[in-house]
């Protein structure tokens, strides 16, 4: 068998970096499965509340979850744009990041 | 008994359709009543695959819609008796498919049939969802490749939870079965694309057959005539082989140009 080994590592293989890649990534498509469908809508509804007091982009909010353990944490990141458009409505300011987890 | 089967796969432009095509000629070949359902609605195309597309004057939606009774819209095919065509519509959206008529659809061919082919949409939308939703057994169609072979373990996933069997709970579920197309042996050999192996065991799902690449699966297309009925060549049998193993044919996998699929296996399979 060694005396093949040699042989074979000598020559990169791109099926088994596709294979490799494959199995990290359907390992974790897996495991989140349907329990993460309402992100889009999450993500959605979170847009269109905010939009009410800031004018903000679609893109401009990013959920992730995560799960470590038996810890599952949800990551809201909103960039709220520095806008004096806003100035008039009855909301705080904030240039940059705002970042806001929840553990449960 | 008969068997309603969805072809379906995720991706596009992997070989649903030429699939669909294939199994439904060779089940008929072999002798069973068998009709191949179009359910991409709006891009028909399986007509052009099966040679029929200037006889269609009624299609699926028609009769789901009630416009056309179901024996004016199955074209017959020239070529073998006992197979019929169901085209769908060119002209309508998949929201013309219901669940409701769908099933009233598949229970009048079960009737008549042996076999009922699905040919599914690409994607996972509605047309795609109904294709899977009645279907007893499933061939999932594959490419070695990573977006393909992906999108069919998204497949399985929701085979496994979105369809009529799943719903209903323990007793048997849908039998999936890979089909892995556009094969090529010396590129696996070579490292240069995964091997059946490889996928088989990302998917983990039984080997229905293993279509190699082959310029005749292009030529059939150009004529209208579905692989296993236009020339003989390496797909047609490949895909001959296939349809034994669906009709409940016990043969042995040779996986062609893989003179020795045993130590290859053994040599690529555990070094990764």
């Amino acid at each position: 068998m060694n005396l093949f080994g040699f042989t074979f590592n000598r020559k990169p293989k791109s099926s088994a970096q596709a294979k490799e890649r494959l199995q990290i990534l359907l390992a974790h498509e897996r495991g989140s499965g349907p329990s993460a469908d309402f992100l889009p809508l999450l993500q959605r509804d979170i847009v269109e509340a905010i939009k009410r007091y800031v004018q903000v982009s679609d893109d401009a909010v990013g959920i992730r979850m995560d799960s470590i353990g038996d810890v599952s944490s949800l990551e809201i990141n909103i960039e709220l744009p520095v806008d004096q458009k806003t100035e008039a409505k009855p909301v705080e300011k904030k240039a940059g990041e705002k970042k806001a987890a929840a553990k449960g | 008994m008969s068997k309603v089967i969805v072809v379906t796969s995720g991706k596009g432009g992997v070989g649903k359709t030429t699939s669909s095509a294939a199994i439904s000629a060779g089940l008929a070949s072999r002798g069973h009543r068998t009709v191949v359902i179009d359910f991409d609605v709006g891009l028909r195309n399986l007509d052009m695959i099966m040679g029929c597309e200037r006889r269609v004057v009624f299609d699926f939606i028609n009769v789901i819609q009630g416009d056309a009774k179901l024996n004016q819209a199955l074209i017959r095919d020239r070529r073998l008796d006992n197979l019929y065509v169901l085209p769908t519509s060119q002209t309508r959206d998949k929201d013309a498919l219901t669940q409701e008529g769908v099933e009233k659809v598949l229970n009048e061919l079960r009737e008549e049939f042996d076999y009922i082919i699905c040919d599914s949409p690409a994607g996972i939308e509605r047309g795609a969802q109904l294709a899977m939703y009645y279907a007893d057994e499933a061939v999932v169609v594959t490419n070695p490749e990573v977006s393909s072979v992906r999108d069919s373990d998204r497949m399985l996933g929701l085979l496994s939870s979105k369809t009529a069997r799943a719903e209903r709970g323990e007793e048997d579920q849908i039998k999936s079965h890979l089909l892995l197309t556009r094969f090529d042996p010396k590129r696996s050999g070579d490292g240069e694309m995964m091997s059946v192996e490889d996928v088989l065991e990302i998917l983990a799902i039984p080997l229905l057959g293993v279509i190699p690449e082959s310029p005749a699966v292009l030529r059939a297309s150009n004529v209208g005539v579905p692989v296993i009925l236009n020339e003989k060549s390496r797909a047609a049998t490949a895909y001959e082989e296939a349809v034994a193993r669906l009709d409940g044919e016990d043969l042995p996998m040779k996986i062609e140009g893989e003179k020795v699929p045993g130590l290859m296996s053994r040599l690529f399979g555990r070094s990764a």
